[in-house]
């Protein structure tokens, strides 16, 4: 390395450090624009009207065009326009379909009949920015939206609880309390993560069809209150952190373990606690393979089965629908984020610092 | 063992025994019922019947779990590293001081919060042929309509926008462990003349390949066992191009009811993900370099 060394590099550096600060930015803005660009997309198609989804080049956004028109004389100064015959009518886009002469119109707002006028009589008068924000009720009312919303937040918060309430148990077991073979059962534990669930999936079911609760959310949460290795890990990990003296102390005052665990260990691991509720929420909210397995009847699905079920029904042909509801289904965990996002980016780092 | 001890022991088997009592439901039990059902004619209607080594046998002759076999590996193959090195660069470009990168974060994490269905169903919509942002952007610099999910060529390079667009989590282990290498140490090459190239390749690479490491692990594991995204966007098609293998275990045990033979398959893709991972670790343990703590 020391042949490339030259005297009185300094100078140049910062100013090549200064060129380097300039070419970071920009890769970070060009990758950071190709990373957003899949929501704008989204959301700019959830507030289109469909014939507007297919146009080309996209617009980004939506827009409807008025119309003044001239009937028998009289000028409609801004005009509801009907594309084609009225019997065979196509939803207003802007442009005539290549085929037809004769637009349709009516005063705007009006109820009266639409009168034909020729194509030269029309006269676009103004371009203005329409969202479509019916779409979002559209899409709402397409599917059971408030049962699967109520479905996966009932799934969530007991999976939630579940989690909490064993991963921290079995943390203060795996990390507070000195016991021969601690270390070692904790390595199984560790080695449970490498184990796919596909490779279990099917006992599992065969396991609660036996008993009856193919079809029921139970197998959903019930195994969530049996501690969960990669929260168990995370917390053990939080846990650790904690002085010895203070339990210690309270341990020669003749404090009982679960006290200890419940009035020292649990107020202090708040922030720890948070994330793994956190993490627990997002997981049980996106998890699509489990219900997908477990549950049989629409009217238990969660939001994300019942996202992929829209999806077949509709046939992938109503993209300003399937937009909105993927926007509905994915805005809550965004807002979570933003809520909590210095704990989540924390519990992400902690992750990493395995080994 | 004194008195103490056994206290000690009895308090933690206490603790732990949630873990102990799941453990053994629902991991222990259905990993040795899986290795039993992995040998047996089994439907779940009836009770399995024992047929030995059939079902393994079977595997070697089934075409269609060679597709699926294959299709999985070339998957990853194209996925894995172009997943490892979006992130690592992505973490390596902000790491250090940089205006917007609160925000960049943000930017960059986001996608990876999006329930995979949902991200499923926006690829679909962005890789249309007609009407997709992606062919969109492509025209803009002459190239012709890809047909994405409809060929046999694109549809497995399709499932690999979806799995980038999230390497989000990875983004930020990554930061993390940056951060961690010591300012000191940059400083000193410096001044040995080394500029950022190899500021990178001799300092700070050695000192996070543990997390390197971990990511890809992580990272393998997860592509072997992409199930959702083909399976909403192309359900396999064209011609069993994206047919990966657990849509095909799925498939095998809950439509064709042959749970026995998934099962099988199911410990053919343990295995197949226990053997990367070990070579993963092979390749890499020479250059994984843990300081001293």
């Amino acid at each position: 390395m020391m042949k490339f060394f030259k005297p009185h590099s300094a100078v140049p550096d910062s100013e090549s450090e200064s060129i380097f600060l300039i070419l970071r930015f920009l890769a970070l803005l060009v990758f950071g624009l190709a990373f957003a660009l899949p929501f704008l997309w989204t959301v700019s198609t959830s507030l289109k009207r469909l014939a507007d989804t297919t146009k080309m080049p996209p617009e980004w956004i939506p827009r409807t065009s008025v119309y003044s028109a001239v009937v028998n004389g009289n000028r409609i100064s801004r005009a509801d326009v009907a594309w084609g015959s009225p019997e065979n009518r196509i939803d207003q886009t802007g442009q005539f379909p290549p085929n037809v002469d004769l637009a349709w119109v009516r005063p705007e707002g009006s109820e009266v009949a639409y009168r034909a006028v020729k194509k030269e009589d029309l006269e676009k008068v103004d371009d203005i920015i329409d969202f479509q924000w019916a779409n979002y009720l559209g899409a709402v009312k397409a599917i059971p939206f408030w049962v699967y919303t109520q479905n996966t937040l009932f799934l969530c918060f007991l999976s939630v609880l579940g989690t909490l309430a064993s991963s921290a148990i079995v943390a203060y077991g795996f990390s507070r309390i000195k016991w021969r073979g601690r270390d070692t059962t904790f390595l199984l534990v560790l080695a449970t993560m490498m184990i796919p669930f596909p490779v279990i999936m099917i006992p599992l079911y065969s396991l609660f069809r036996e008993v009856g609760l193919i079809g029921t959310m139970v197998p959903l949460w019930l195994p969530t209150f049996f501690g969960n290795a990669f929260f168990i890990f995370l917390l053990r990990q939080f846990f650790r952190g904690i002085p010895e003296d203070l339990t210690d102390a309270a341990r020669i005052d003749g404090c009982s373990e679960w006290r200890i665990f419940w009035n020292i260990i649990c107020p202090l691991s708040h922030s720890a606690l948070i994330v793994v509720a956190i993490f627990k929420f997002i997981e049980t909210w996106n998890d699509f393979l489990g219900p997908f397995i477990f549950l049989t009847d629409q009217r238990d699905f969660t939001l994300a089965l019942g996202l992929q079920f829209f999806q077949s029904q509709h046939g992938g042909t109503d993209w300003h629908y399937l937009m909105a509801a993927s926007t509905l289904v994915t805005l809550p965990v965004i807002l979570l984020f933003f809520f909590a996002q210095r704990k989540i980016i924390e519990g992400i780092s902690m992750t990493g610092m395995k080994n | 063992m004194t008195r103490g001890d056994r206290q000690k022991l009895f308090m933690g088997l206490l603790f732990i025994s949630p873990w102990i009592i799941g453990f053994i439901l629902f991991l222990a039990y259905p990993i040795a019922a899986s290795l039993y059902y992995s040998l047996c004619h089994y439907s779940v209607l009836a009770e399995p019947v024992y047929v030995g080594m059939e079902n393994y046998t079977s595997l070697l002759h089934d075409s269609v779990f060679k597709v699926a076999l294959v299709n999985t590996l070339i998957y990853a193959a194209m996925a894995l590293p172009i997943n490892m090195l979006m992130a690592l660069g992505l973490a390596v470009l902000m790491h250090r001081p940089i205006p917007g990168r609160g925000i960049f974060r943000t930017m960059f994490f986001l996608p990876s919060l999006v329930p995979l269905v949902a991200m499923a169903i926006l690829w679909s919509w962005l890789l249309n042929t007609e009407y997709g942002l992606v062919n969109y952007l492509l025209s803009l610099v002459n190239v012709p309509p890809v047909d994405w999910l409809g060929s046999t060529q694109w549809s497995k390079v399709s499932m690999v926008f979806p799995t980038t667009w999230g390497v989000g989590g990875m983004i930020v282990i990554y930061l993390a462990s940056l951060q961690e290498v010591p300012l000191h140490l940059y400083e000193a090459a410096r001044l040995d003349g080394a500029r950022f190239w190899r500021q990178f390749w001799h300092v700070t690479l050695p000192l996070i390949s543990p997390v390197v490491y971990f990511n890809l692990i992580i990272t393998i594991i997860q592509l072997l066992q992409v199930f959702i995204i083909p399976y909403i966007m192309t359900k396999g098609g064209p011609a069993r191009s994206t047919l990966f293998f657990v849509q095909y275990v799925y498939d095998t045990a809950f439509r064709f009811l042959r749970m026995g033979y998934a099962s099988a398959m199911a410990w053919i893709l343990f295995l197949v993900i226990l053997g990367l991972t070990l070579i993963a670790t092979w390749a890499t343990a020479k250059r994984i370099y843990y300081s001293a703590e």
